[in-house]
C-alpha cells in the first residue's frame, strides 16, 4: 500500500471514530447528571476495625482545607481506655499534639477502643432548626451543609449541635462542619476519610439502596447512634458502640 | 501563628478532662452576656412603668416617665452587642429579609421592632404629647424646633385630646405588659430551647429570665432615681422608694424561688449531666454563682430589705441600705447572665471535661467594649432626659402625670 492511500484510509477511519468518540463522551455526560433525589446518604462505622491511625483526620483536613490547628475538626478519633476500677479516659488522637496522657499499663486496662467522630448528618438536625437565616440546611440527599455566603457567624448552630461537630472557620468567619465530602460524593466518589481508611472502618453509602456496603453493614451488625435520647436521628451509625461513648 | 490561635493554645492547657476538640473556643463571650442583661433591664424598667399605670399606684408615679425613658435608652443599645459579636455583621439584615421561622433567634427582629415601634415609642409619645406641644410654644430655638418635630406638628392640647392620650397610653400599657414578657421570655427561650445543652435546656428558663429581668429593671430605676434626684436638688420621696423596694422584694423572692426550684429539680432528677454540672458549679462558677449571684446578689439584699421592713430605721439609714442592696442586686443579675451564658459553655457536651474562658481586655469581645456598651445606654438616657424631662411640668399646665 502506498503511503498516501494508507494515510487517507487511516484518516477515513479515524475521523468518524473521533466524531463518534466525541458524541460518546458528550452522551455519557448527559446520561448521568447528578440527581439528588435519587440518593440519601449515610455512614456506618465499625468500632472494632478502627486502629486509631488518624489517616481519616489527616485526609479530611487536606481534602477540605480545614485549618491545621487542633481546634478545628470535621472528623476526629477518640481513644477510650476503661480501667478495671471503672475509670474512663478519653483522648483525641491527634498526631500533631503531644499526648499528655500516659498509656495505662496493660494490667489495669479492662477494655480500650477507638471511636471516629464526625457530623452525624442528623435527620432532625438541631443546627438547621436554630439557624436564624437558613444558612445551614439539609439537602435533598440528606446532607447538612452550610452556605458560607449567607452564614452571619452568630454561632447558634455550634451551640445547638450535641456532638461538638461544628466550629467557626477562622478563615471565613462562618460556621463549618463535615459535608460527607459533598463535592466528591456528587461525582460518585467516596468521602476522603472513607477512601483512606486502611481497615475499612468507615462505610459510606446510600441508606435506601438495597445492595450496598452500607446496607450489608446494617444487616450484619447490631447498631447504635450517638445520644439517641435527643431524637436527632443521626445517619451515622456505629456497630459495637460502647455505652461509655458520648 | 495568629494571636487568636495562640490564645486557644493557651486555653488548651487549662482544659480539665476530655472535651470535644472543637469545644476549646468559647463561642458566646462577654458580649452575649451583655445582651440578655440589657434586654432584661428594658423589660424590667417597662414592667415597673406598667405596674404604675395599670394598677394606678400613686406612690410610684414619680418614676413612671423615668422608667419609660430608661427602657427606651437601654432598648436602643440592646442589639449592639449581638451585632458586634457576629462573624459577619454586614449580613445581619438577612435576619429580617430571610428569617428562618423555626429559629428563635430569627424572631429577634420582629419582637424587637414590635416592642420598640408599637409599644415603647408610642407610649412615650402619647405620654409626652401635650407637654411637648406646650414646651415648643414656650421655648427658644433650637429646643423649640426639636420639640415641634417630635410632636409631629400636632397642636391639639384640648381636654378631649388629653383624655384620648390617656386612653391610648392605658391601651398600649395593656399590650405592653405581654410584649415585655415576650421580649425577655423570648431571650430565655433562645437558651432554654437548646436540648444539646443540659445547663440551658429548661422550660423554666424563660420564666427565670423574666423575673430576673423584673428584678434588675426595678433595681436600676431605683439607682437612677436615687442618683438623679439629689442632683436636681430635690428630696427623695421616701414613700416612692419604700414602694419600689417592696416591688423589688417580691420580685427577688419569686426569682430566688424559681432558681431554687430549678436547682432542686436538677439535683433530684440527677440526670446524666449532673456530675459534670456539679463539678462546674463548684469550680468554674463558684465565685460568680455561689458567691456573687446567690449570696451577694440575692440573700444579702433580701436580708437587708427584710431588716428594713422589720425595724424602723430612720430615712438616711434606709436610703443607704436600699442603695447598697440595689447595687448588690444589679451585680447579682449581671452574674446571673454570666452564669447562664458562659456557664453553658464551661463544660463539654461529652460530659467528661471542663473548658476555660479568658476575657480579653481590649478588642471587640473585651472588657473595655463591655464597659462602653454598659455606659452607652446611660449617655442616651441623659440625652433623652434633656429632651423629655421626666419631672418638669410645663408652666401653667395641669397635667396629672409625673411628679405633680
Amino acid at each position: 500500500m502506498e503511503r498516501r492511500t494508507f494515510v487517507q484510509k487511516l484518516l477515513a477511519l479515524a475521523l468518524p471514530g473521533g466524531v463518534f468518540g466525541l458524541f460518546l463522551k458528550k452522551s455519557t455526560v448527559q446520561a448521568a447528571p447528578y440527581e439528588a433525589a435519587k440518593h440519601y446518604y449515610g455512614m456506618g462505622i465499625q468500632i472494632d476495625k478502627c486502629i486509631g491511625c488518624g489517616r481519616c483526620v489527616e485526609a479530611c483536613k487536606e481534602e477540605n482545607d480545614v485549618p491545621r490547628e487542633p481546634f478545628y475538626f470535621r472528623t476526629w478519633v477518640e481513644r477510650y481506655t476503661i480501667k478495671k476500677d471503672g475509670e474512663v479516659t478519653v483522648q483525641n488522637i491527634d498526631p500533631r499534639i503531644e499526648s499528655g496522657l500516659e498509656a495505662a499499663s496493660e494490667r489495669q486496662v479492662l477494655r480500650s477502643f477507638f471511636v471516629p467522630k464526625l457530623c452525624n448528618q442528623c435527620d432532625h438536625p438541631p443546627c438547621v432548626q436554630v439557624c436564624p437565616v437558613g444558612a445551614t440546611f439539609k439537602t435533598t440527599d440528606g446532607v447538612v451543609l452550610v452556605d458560607e455566603k449567607r452564614c452571619i457567624g452568630c454561632r447558634y448552630c455550634i451551640q445547638a449541635c450535641p456532638y461538638g461537630a461544628r466550629y467557626l472557620n477562622p478563615k471565613t468567619e462562618t460556621a463549618d462542619k463535615c459535608t460527607f465530602c459533598y463535592h466528591r460524593i456528587t461525582k460518585g466518589l467516596l468521602p476522603a476519610c472513607v477512601e483512606v481508611c486502611p481497615t475499612q472502618a468507615r462505610i459510606f453509602g446510600d441508606v435506601r439502596s438495597s445492595a450496598s456496603p452500607l446496607t450489608r453493614f446494617k444487616r450484619m451488625n447490631k447498631l447504635h447512634v450517638l445520644k439517641p435520647s435527643l431524637n436527632t436521628e443521626p445517619k451515622v451509625s456505629y456497630s459495637n458502640l460502647d455505652g461509655e461513648v458520648r | 501563628m495568629n494571636p487568636a490561635n495562640e490564645k486557644l493554645f493557651e486555653l488548651l492547657k487549662q482544659v480539665g478532662g476530655y472535651i470535644y476538640p472543637n469545644e476549646i473556643e468559647v463561642h458566646w463571650g462577654i458580649l452575649v452576656v451583655v445582651y440578655p442583661y440589657l434586654t432584661g433591664l428594658v423589660a424590667g424598667a417597662f414592667i415597673l412603668a406598667s405596674l404604675v399605670k395599670v394598677f394606678n399606684i400613686k406612690e410610684v408615679q414619680a418614676v413612671y416617665r423615668l422608667s419609660l425613658l430608661t427602657a427606651l435608652a437601654f432598648l436602643l443599645i440592646a442589639p449592639l452587642p449581638l451585632l458586634l459579636h457576629l462573624g459577619h455583621p454586614e449580613r445581619s439584615f438577612e435576619i429580617f429579609l430571610n428569617p428562618n421561622f423555626t429559629s428563635a433567634m430569627a424572631m429577634f427582629g420582629f419582637v424587637y421592632a414590635w416592642y420598640l415601634m408599637v409599644v415603647l415609642l408610642l407610649e412615650i409619645w402619647f405620654t409626652y404629647r401635650k407637654d411637648i406641644i406646650v414646651w415648643a410654644q414656650q421655648e427658644k430655638p433650637p429646643m423649640k424646633w426639636i420639640h415641634k418635630v417630635i410632636s409631629l406638628f400636632s397642636t391639639d392640647i384640648s381636654d378631649e385630646a388629653s383624655a384620648f392620650d390617656r386612653k391610648v397610653v392605658k391601651g398600649i400599657t395593656i399590650i405592653g405588659i405581654p410584649s415585655a414578657v415576650l421580649l425577655h421570655g423570648y431571650v430565655g427561650f433562645i437558651f432554654g430551647s437548646i436540648k444539646a445543652n443540659p445547663w440551658w435546656s429548661s422550660v423554666l428558663m424563660p420564666i427565670v429570665f423574666l423575673f430576673s429581668a423584673t428584678v434588675s429593671g426595678i433595681a436600676l430605676v431605683i439607682i437612677l432615681y436615687m442618683v438623679i434626684t439629689p442632683f436636681r436638688g430635690e428630696p427623695i420621696d421616701m414613700k416612692c422608694l419604700d414602694k419600689m423596694a417592696s416591688f423589688l422584694f417580691f420580685a427577688v423572692i419569686i426569682d430566688f424561688s424559681l432558681e431554687l426550684l430549678d436547682f432542686i429539680h436538677r439535683l433530684y432528677q440527677s440526670e446524666e449531666s449532673i456530675k459534670i454540672l456539679s463539678e462546674m458549679v463548684m469550680s468554674k462558677l463558684y465565685i460568680s454563682l455561689v458567691i456573687i449571684q446567690v449570696i451577694l446578689g440575692m440573700l444579702i439584699p433580701l436580708a437587708i430589705i427584710v431588716a428594713i421592713k422589720l425595724f424602723r430605721f430612720d430615712e438616711e439609714l434606709r436610703k443607704l441600705l436600699y442603695f447598697l442592696s440595689v447595687i448588690l442586686i444589679q451585680l447579682g443579675i449581671f452574674a446571673t447572665r454570666w452564669n447562664v451564658v458562659i456557664g453553658g459553655q464551661m463544660f463539654s457536651k461529652s460530659f467528661r471535661g471542663l473548658t476555660a474562658y479568658k476575657m480579653e481586655l481590649t478588642g471587640i469581645e473585651g472588657l473595655l467594649m463591655t464597659l462602653i456598651l454598659l455606659i452607652m445606654p446611660l449617655v442616651i438616657l441623659a440625652i433623652l432626659i434633656k429632651i423629655f424631662p421626666p419631672w418638669e411640668k410645663p408652666k401653667g399646665s395641669m397635667l396629672g402625670e409625673g411628679t405633680a
